[in-house]
Formats: C-alpha cells, sequence, structure tokens
C-alpha cells in the first residue's frame, strides 16, 4: 500500500509537468487548428533564457521566471509572424511541415549557440522532501509545480472565457472571416494566442530545468510529444482536458513502470492513447463536434 | 542544346567519382609523413552527451605530445594531432575514421571515448588496416568479435567491462558485506548491460542475491517509478553502471526518496558533471571503479599531476590521465616500430610488455586488451576519495 501511494504522488508530479506544457499547447490548436510542433523547443529555449538569467544574472526564480515568460512570448509572436502566417491559407499539411521545420530550426540553432552538452541550473528553489503519512515521500518542488500548473490553467480559463481578447480568441477559433466581419482583428488575435501559448512553455520550461536540474537542447523533443498525447487524450483544445490528459498519462507510465517493466511505459502509454481515442475520438472531455463543411 | 549539356555534365560527374574512387584505393596504405610531421587522427566526443570524456582524452593526449615533441619528436619528426569531432554519435565516429584514415592518412586513429562509438569506428580501421587504439572503451567485445576472432588493427588500453563488474561485486560482497544487491541498468548501454551482467554472475557466484532487476532508458529524467520498487525490495546495496548524465539525476531522485543505501558503479561516474547535477550534498555513499585517481602518490602520477597542472591549471581526472597514457603509448610502440608505417606500428602495439603509465603497468595480451590494476573510488559530499588499489 505504501509502496503504491509512493507511486501515485511520483505520477502526479510527473503528470503535472506533462500538463503543465499541454496547457500551451492545446490551447493554440483550440484556436487556430494548428499543431504547433515547435511548442517543446520554445518549451526548451524558456529554459535556457532561465539558466541564463539564473547563472549569469543571478536572478532570483520568480524574476527570472517572468522574464523568460516574456522572451518565449515574443519569440512565439516572431515564430507565427515568419514561419505560420504565410501558411495560414495554405493547407494543413503544409502548416504541420512548417511546424516541423520550425521545431527542428529551434532545436538544431540552439545546439550550435549553446553546444549540445547538459547544463545545470543553480539552487533557486528550496530542495526539500517532505514525509506524509507512512513514510510517502513529496519533494517541495512537486507541490510547486502542481501548484503553479493549477494556477496557469485557471488563468488560461479566465483570459478565454472573461476578457475581451479571450472572447476575440474563441470568435476567431469558430469563424476567423465572420469575426474579422465583426472587427475583431485576426492578425492580432493570434498574435495575443501565440504570445500566451509560448509563455506558458517558458514557464514550464524554467520550472522543469529547475525540477530536474538537467537541460540541454533537445530536451524539448519527448516531453513536447508527451504533452500533445496528453493535450489529445484530454480532449485537444479544452483547457482543464489538457490537465487530466497530463496526470492520467504520468500515472500511467508511472504504474506501468511500478507493476509491468519500466522497459514499455512508453509503449503501454500510447497503446492506452489509441484505445482512449478508439473508444472517444475526441478525449475524454472531448465533445462530438461535427466538422463543418 | 540543355539535353546535350547536361548529359556532358551527368559523365563528368560519373568520371570524376570513378577517378576519386580509384585514387583512393591505390593510396590506401601510404601513410603521409611529408612536411616533416607524423599524423596521427584523434577521433573524439568534442561535443554532444558524452563530451566531458572526449574532451578529457583530448586534454591528456595534447599534454603527451607536447612533451614528445618537446623531447625532439619521433625519428626527428614532430607528431601532428589532426583533431575531430564525433558529436558523441557512433555513426559520425565512422564518418570521421574514414575521413583520417584516407583523406589525412593519419598512421593511427586514436578514440572514440566510449565503447558504443568504438565499435562505429573499428570497422572502417579494419577495413583501411590503420591501427585504432581507444583508451577508454570498456566493452568486452571491442578487440574481440562475437566469435572469439581477435580484431587485428583495434587496441585498447583500459581494463574491460567484465572486469569492472567483477571487482564491484566481490567489493559489494567483501567490504560492505552486503548480501542483497538491486540492479538499475541503462537498458540502451552495451556498456551498462556488460557490467551489470558480470557484477550479477559474480555476486551470485559469492553467495548474494539479486532482488530485484530494473532498467532505464538514456535521456529518461524521471526514476522515481523504478527506484520506489528498488526501495520496496529492500537492498543493501544497487548496483548501478552508467554515464554521469542520468546516473546525477538517479542518485539525486533516489536520495531524495530516502533510499540511502550505497550505490554501486563503474568509470562512467568519473566527471565533474555528475557533481553537478546531483548537487555535492548527495554524493555521499557513493562507490565506483576507475582507472586512476589524482590521489595516487607514486612517482608517475605525481610527475603527471605537476605538468597537467601547469598547463591547464586544474587537477586532472582519469579521462585526462588515460589519454596521456594513451599517447605516450603510441609513442612508445612507433618507435619500437623503427618507421612510421601502419603495419610495423600494429606489431610493436602487439609486443608491449610492462609498460609503465600514469594509470598502471601494463602489457597488452593477445587479445589486445591491457593487463592493469584497478582502483575502488568513494564519493564524499562529491569529491573523489581512494579506497584501494586491485591488482588484476
Amino acid at each position: 500500500m505504501e509502496q503504491f501511494l509512493q507511486q501515485l504522488v511520483n505520477g502526479i508530479s510527473l503528470g503535472s509537468i506533462y500538463a503543465l506544457i499541454a496547457l500551451g499547447y492545446t490551447m493554440v490548436y483550440g484556436i487556430i487548428n494548428l499543431i504547433n510542433f515547435a511548442h517543446g523547443d520554445i518549451y526548451m529555449i524558456g529554459a535556457y533564457v532561465g539558466f541564463a538569467l539564473t547563472t549569469f544574472f543571478h536572478m532570483g526564480f520568480v524574476p527570472a521566471l517572468l522574464l523568460s515568460m516574456l522572451v518565449c512570448a515574443i519569440l512565439g509572436i516572431i515564430v507565427e509572424k515568419v514561419a505560420y502566417k504565410p501558411v495560414r491559407n495554405s493547407t494543413r499539411i503544409a502548416a504541420l511541415i512548417t511546424a516541423i521545420s520550425v521545431s527542428l530550426f529551434l532545436e538544431y540553432g540552439t545546439m550550435y549557440f549553446v553546444k549540445a552538452e547538459t547544463r545545470t541550473f543553480p539552487n533557486v528553489l528550496p530542495d526539500v522532501s517532505i514525509k506524509l503519512f507512512n513514510g510517502v515521500i513529496i519533494n517541495i518542488r512537486d507541490l510547486y509545480i502542481i501548484a503553479i500548473t493549477i494556477l496557469l490553467m485557471v488563468v488560461l480559463q479566465y483570459i478565454i472565457h472573461r476578457t475581451k481578447v479571450g472572447k476575440a480568441m474563441r470568435a476567431v477559433s469558430l469563424d476567423r472571416e465572420a469575426a474579422q466581419l465583426m472587427g475583431v482583428s485576426v492578425d492580432k488575435t493570434i498574435s495575443y494566442t501565440f504570445a500566451i501559448g509560448s509563455s506558458l512553455a517558458g514557464a514550464a520550461g524554467v520550472l522543469v530545468g529547475v525540477y530536474y536540474n538537467s537541460i540541454d537542447p533537445l530536451m524539448g523533443m519527448m516531453p513536447g510529444i508527451k504533452a500533445f498525447v496528453a493535450a489529445v487524450l484530454g480532449g485537444i483544445g479544452i483547457i482543464p482536458g489538457a490537465m487530466i490528459g497530463g496526470f492520467f498519462l504520468g500515472i500511467t507510465e508511472t504504474m506501468v513502470s511500478a507493476y509491468g517493466s519500466s522497459l514499455y511505459k512508453d509503449a503501454v502509454a500510447f497503446a492506452i492513447l489509441i484505445i482512449v481515442l478508439l473508444i472517444k475520438p475526441n478525449g475524454l472531455l472531448g465533445k462530438n463536434v461535427k466538422e463543418k463543411v | 542544346m540543355h539535353k546535350k549539356l547536361s548529359l556532358v555534365l551527368v559523365f563528368a560527374m560519373v568520371f570524376s567519382l570513378i577517378a576519386g574512387c580509384s585514387a583512393k584505393g591505390s593510396s590506401n596504405k601510404a601513410v603521409n609523413d611529408e612536411g616533416g610531421t607524423i599524423k596521427v587522427g584523434l577521433d573524439y566526443e568534442l561535443t554532444g552527451n558524452v563530451a566531458t570524456y572526449g574532451q578529457g582524452l583530448t586534454e591528456g593526449i595534447e599534454l603527451a605530445v607536447e612533451e614528445i615533441n618537446n623531447d625532439g619528436g619521433i625519428f626527428g619528426k614532430k607528431i601532428e594531432l589532426v583533431k575531430t569531432d564525433n558529436k558523441s554519435d557512433s555513426a559520425e565516429a565512422a564518418n570521421v575514421a574514414t575521413k583520417l584514415a584516407t583523406r589525412d592518412k593519419v598512421v593511427a586513429i586514436l578514440g572514440p571515448a566510449t565503447s558504443g562509438n568504438t565499435k562505429g569506428a573499428s570497422p572502417v580501421a579494419m577495413q583501411n588496416k590503420v591501427p585504432l587504439i581507444s583508451a577508454s572503451a570498456t566493452a568486452d567485445d571491442i578487440t574481440v568479435d562475437s566469435n572469439g576472432k581477435v580484431r587485428d588493427y583495434i587496441f585498447k588500453t583500459c581494463f574491460s567491462d567484465s572486469f569492472q563488474g567483477v571487482i564491484m561485486a566481490n567489493f559489494a560482497f567483501d567490504d560492505l558485506k552486503a548480501k542483497n544487491a538491486a540492479v538499475l541498468v541503462d537498458s540502451t548501454s552495451d556498456y551498462s548491460k556488460g557490467l551489470d551482467k558480470n557484477f550479477k554472475e559474480k555476486f551470485k557466484d559469492l553467495g548474494g542475491a539479486v532482488v530485484t532487476e530494473q532498467a532505464y532508458q538514456a535521456k529518461d529524467k524521471d526514476f522515481r517509478a523504478v527506484l520506489t520498487n528498488i526501495k520496496g525490495a529492500n537492498p543493501d546495496v544497487i548496483y548501478l553502471p552508467g554515464y554521469y548524465e542520468e546516473v546525477g539525476l538517479i542518485v539525486k531522485q533516489a536520495r531524495e526518496l530516502g533510499l540511502d543505501v550505497p550505490i554501486l558503479g563503474g568509470d562512467g561516474y568519473d566527471s565533474p558533471k555528475l557533481a553537478e547535477i546531483a548537487g555535492k550534498s548527495v554524493l555521499n555513499n557513493v562507490y565506483f571503479t576507475n582507472h586512476y585517481t589524482s590521489k595516487d602518490t607514486s612517482p608517475e602520477v605525481v610527475k603527471f599531476k605537476e605538468a597537467f597542472n601547469k598547463k591547464y591549471n586544474k587537477e586532472p581526472d582519469a579521462f585526462n590521465a588515460l589519454g596521456y597514457d594513451m599517447a605516450k603509448l603510441f609513442a612508445d610502440a612507433l618507435k619500437r616500430a623503427g618507421e612510421p608505417d601502419r603495419e610495423k606500428l600494429k606489431e610493436a602495439l602487439e609486443s608491449t610488455k610492462d609498460f609503465k603509465g600514469v594509470t598502471g603497468t601494463l602489457s597488452i595480451d593477445k587479445n589486445h586488451n591491457p593487463v592493469k590494476s584497478i582502483t575502488i573510488l568513494e564519493l564524499k559530499d562529491g569529491e573523489q576519495t581512494f579506497v584501494k588499489k586491485q591488482e588484476p
């Protein structure tokens, strides 16, 4: 029992990292129906910006987090303007290929500048293990990640459902041309979407960098895919779905490692994804929306 | 018009290809020793995920070559190093080995650092009949193929994985009095699996039990699920053969989960990055087998430390020492060969006997492996301390 509870805690803390990255993923998809493969790499750049700020400029955790969110927001806008906007009205496959190219460009471009070796963060967050009942142990950093993920999710929900920008985003996502006719600036709204989505990725990068204390230029690849899976699992485009998908994936992986074999954890996690999608094609929280013709 | 032109171009291209091939073929064996230097190729991990190994070895080699050249070189010629980067990738290791063997026409290739990359480069060395010496590829099957046949042109100057695993099993059982061991292996690494296999066999032979076997994959970041399993099995020691990137994260997460038993490993722990990733305060009760320690007080080591300190202004680690020894051994063999010829160099390397190096006295056996001693080190607050030296 004790071991099971510990594994559950392990799974939740791993899942909260996936959820954190999945939030931005799902948001960009929800608004402009683009699978932004570069999301995982903006996450990586966020981690490097955070690393530079804390290591070379000796900033504290919170200012480094905010500044790296800002840098990533700007980067997100630039990526959208340079790479995605010109193909916005082309086929979806063109947009997808562009997204993959941007992802590879960011990975290997960064590798050129910072070298491929692993870097380590300075100690900016307290590193304390808390003993819960029965000897189950949770690190204070896990609590930070879970709290920040939930906070960001609430903020995101608020922005989308309660603010003017959010209303514009929802309008654009529903019908781009009609929104434009009603006086919504589509370009501006999409820029906002990318800014917010990328700043979430930046926040995730700094948090994960501090959490595992090891960053490298290819660190965005696997979490990017996992977060995408989490977003799809929860129902892509739905913000609480990203959260639930993330936790679901994290707990599944951990339980497979715990009671099966750690070598097959990815295989099993992705098999579950396929099964969920067969039963509920729109994800766990997805509603059955008919495709517009 | 255009068609004709392109036809001509195609012919020109095909012809140049053929010409290129035959030119390469005819000068296959020739060694480039014009211009008064003897060219030696370095095929190392200068970037990528095991970059510190390659960089460390290169520093050691450069120091040794500087000393040799200052003493007048060999046959009155200076040694010239042709440095290449294999990006910690085995396909790239083969590519740069080809370049060194055919274009630069080096007399020998030194490197790569890891077993996987050395296996990538060695077919190229065999094909071009150029001696390849690795100072740190510890896999058992580097110099001998799966049929037990010796690979003629491949040498190594470090001990084998089987030896590391066996010594650690002895140490765990006799010195740490452990009866139950857990093993945690990198399932993507030949090195990790090789150490693990030999540790388990020896530990069971001695009367110990392996209570749980867990695995991870290189580049994983979260190991708490497997570590919780290990904790549940209640072992006396954990054998964790692997490279510093993952080992650093694993030790850190193990200690966070309250898993305080000794953690044992191999020479992959020897990198300053290990302490950076794990944090100095968690690196306690960690033991590993290694080639060398700077705490050794033998005259060779002291002299080497001084020279290294003067050139790089830091303490040499095992990779520095291995690189240094290998370059010195290479020079020694080249002198005995009498001329910079690949075939004669190979024969000279084969007959190496009682070469006195920084990492111990070594002789090359009939399988092209060295016979030499091994050092066991303990990490205390991230600092390496000497435990004992084991003769073969």
